[in-house]
């Protein structure tokens, strides 16, 4: 009986193969300008200049990422991809760390001005970097830090997606574990080390590839308290290798440029794809 | 939700509790509380004192045309920045879900565009209609259409629309092609067996079973519009032609560092956060529903 039914509603025949084309038209439509940001970044300058530039990729790719990687426009990008690699691993390391930490007292400690502290951290919940940018600046400017790691990196670990994610996950583990740990009298921080961060480890993975592609993508934050060129991350420096004034942009260089950009984020995410949307549906929820 | 067993002691977990305290505080409640603070003041014109203006600063803001038209603007954007990341996301959910086989290729083909930043899917944007150099500029001029979002300010919008829906298209399809999967076969069969057709089926049958994945998504996107679309802004059009473009959050940026009128741009933050605030208000009020459901 299901049996008959499927093909009813599982498409067979002419309706399944107009079903592949749909998808498959819609696979090239997306992937459209991501493509011809690659055939751009194996072309030469001359090629793009005089539109129509080919459809096909030519034979400049290794001129052109040699180019981009190790001279650049302002900056080798080479340097800006490893302040985007700096920066991406420390927010997500520097979120997941203190969120693990923050999750536990607060699941696993009754002390005094825990629900206060529970509002303060579930408040920054609600206000993007975006939303406060001029005195977050002040702030960083003020420390010294513009220009540095630790300016880029810590404004951006106040959020609290992750003890949240935390924190409702530490409430499945069973209690008998918490019991027996008290029992045998191990130390809270012995349970913390031995029982709680190896059960988290699927979580922590989803939520680190979440993380590093949040980290990665920052634009206005590095933006602001980036001016030296040497500490520009590589998302950022883009728009800043397009010349100021009416004087072509060097394309092949910009175009190589975006797409080393996003080689990292889109190897986590293909790569790690069952982690990935489980983190997505989970930080979400 | 408690848990029955807790530790005993209070000094550890201050302590393990006090870097996230920390860095919110300096980074989070501080800056806020600054731009709050800020938002009643205004500089003097030589910018060595600020002087008292109470709600000054917010009421020049309400009657000032440039800012009530970046509202309008916010609304118009975010709303075709919804619409058209959500609806071919549906659509292509619906057929990956039709399939038997084969549908984990096209998924993993349909995620890619989640990993570009916003900036760089505005630089991709921006070279295929770029005036000069673009492809399809280029073949729209042949069409006899002379594209250029340089100066027409509804071809800027219609481009930073489409840059900034399109890294989205992914992950809607994400959320709904899950949802698709998790409909029951059987009701689906059940109305075929009636008789009921693929789109009589859709209308009646999925899209209901699918509101509460669309009223998350709208909400989410909304967001997203709202205020991670910066980098596309400001690589395709900075807020341009006569700020035809300029959102909220680009006018905090430009009013705050590139016009530096601070009691201005911290009055416009405090307006984003009672923004945010109720954005954040309805999600909730959505998620508690759907931890029942």
């Amino acid at each position: 009986m299901a049996r008959e039914v499927h093909g009813m509603v599982e498409k067979r025949g002419a309706g399944l193969w107009l079903t592949h084309v749909f998808m498959i038209l819609g696979v090239l439509v997306i992937f459209f300008p991501i493509w011809l940001a690659f055939v751009a970044s194996t072309v030469t300058q001359a090629d793009i200049i005089r539109p129509p530039m080919p459809v096909w990729p030519g034979d400049q790719l290794w001129t052109n990422y040699k180019n981009a990687l190790f001279s650049g426009i302002n900056v080798p990008v080479g340097t800006m991809l490893l302040n985007s690699l700096i920066m991406a691993v420390g927010i997500a390391a520097g979120k997941i760390v203190i969120s693990l930490l923050s999750a536990f007292a607060i699941v696993y400690f009754k002390f005094p001005g825990r629900t206060v502290f529970f509002w303060l951290i579930f408040l920054t919940l609600m206000l993007p970097v975006e939303v406060r940018i001029v005195p977050t600046y002040e702030v960083v400017a003020g420390f010294g830090m513009l220009n540095s790691y630790s300016g880029l990196i810590f404004p951006l670990i106040a959020s609290a997606t992750a003890t949240f994610l935390f924190r409702q996950f530490f409430l499945t583990i069973p209690d008998e574990l918490a019991e027996a740990a008290r029992v045998d009298g191990a130390r809270p921080m012995r349970f913390f080390w031995d029982i709680v961060v190896p059960m988290s480890r699927t979580n922590i993975a989803a939520l680190f590839v979440i993380l590093f592609i949040y980290g990665w993508n920052q634009y206005l934050w590095p933006l602001l308290i980036t001016t030296d060129p040497e500490m520009n991350t590589i998302v950022m420096g883009i728009k800043q290798m397009f010349p100021s004034g009416d004087d072509f942009a060097h394309w092949p260089t910009i175009m190589a440029t975006s797409i080393l950009a996003m080689i990292p984020p889109v190897i986590v995410v293909v790569s790690m794809q069952r982690l990935f949307i489980r983190g997505l549906v989970d930080s979400e929820k | 939700m408690e848990k029955r067993v807790t530790f005993r002691g209070w000094m550890l977990p201050l302590l393990l509790i006090a870097p996230q305290v920390a860095i919110s505080v300096v980074f989070f409640f501080y800056p806020a509380g600054q731009a709050i603070w800020q938002s009643l003041f205004i500089p003097d014109p030589f910018g060595l004192s600020m002087k008292f203006v109470g709600l000054g600063n917010f009421e020049f803001l309400l009657s000032d045309r440039f800012y009530r038209a970046s509202f309008v603007t916010t609304a118009v954007f975010s709303v075709l920045v919804t619409l058209c990341s959500m609806i071919p996301a549906l659509f292509l959910a619906v057929m990956a879900d039709r399939l038997i086989k084969g549908s984990g290729v096209y998924r993993t083909l349909l995620i890619w565009p989640y990993a570009v930043a916003p900036a760089i899917a505005g630089v991709l944007w921006l070279f295929m209609f770029n005036t000069r150099v673009g492809v399809v500029s280029w073949y729209l001029g042949q069409l006899g259409y002379d594209w250029n979002h340089v100066l027409n300010g509804g071809e800027a919008m219609g481009l930073v629309v489409v840059a900034s829906a399109w890294g989205r298209i992914s992950y809607n399809f994400l959320f709904f092609f899950a949802a698709l999967q998790a409909v029951p076969r059987s009701v689906i069969e059940a109305a075929a067996i009636d008789g009921a057709r693929f789109w009589r089926r859709f209308w009646t049958i999925v899209l209901p079973l699918l509101s509460p994945t669309t009223f998350f998504l709208l909400v989410v996107n909304i967001v997203y519009a709202f205020f991670e679309t910066f980098g596309v802004i400001h690589t395709i059009t900075a807020g341009g032609p006569q700020q035809t473009t300029t959102i909220l959050v680009y006018k905090v940026f430009s009013d705050g560092f590139v016009g530096q009128d601070l009691g201005s741009s911290a009055a416009q933050s405090v307006i984003l956060l009672i923004v945010v605030g109720l954005l954040t208000v309805i999600q909730f009020k959505f998620i508690e529903k759907r931890v029942h459901y």
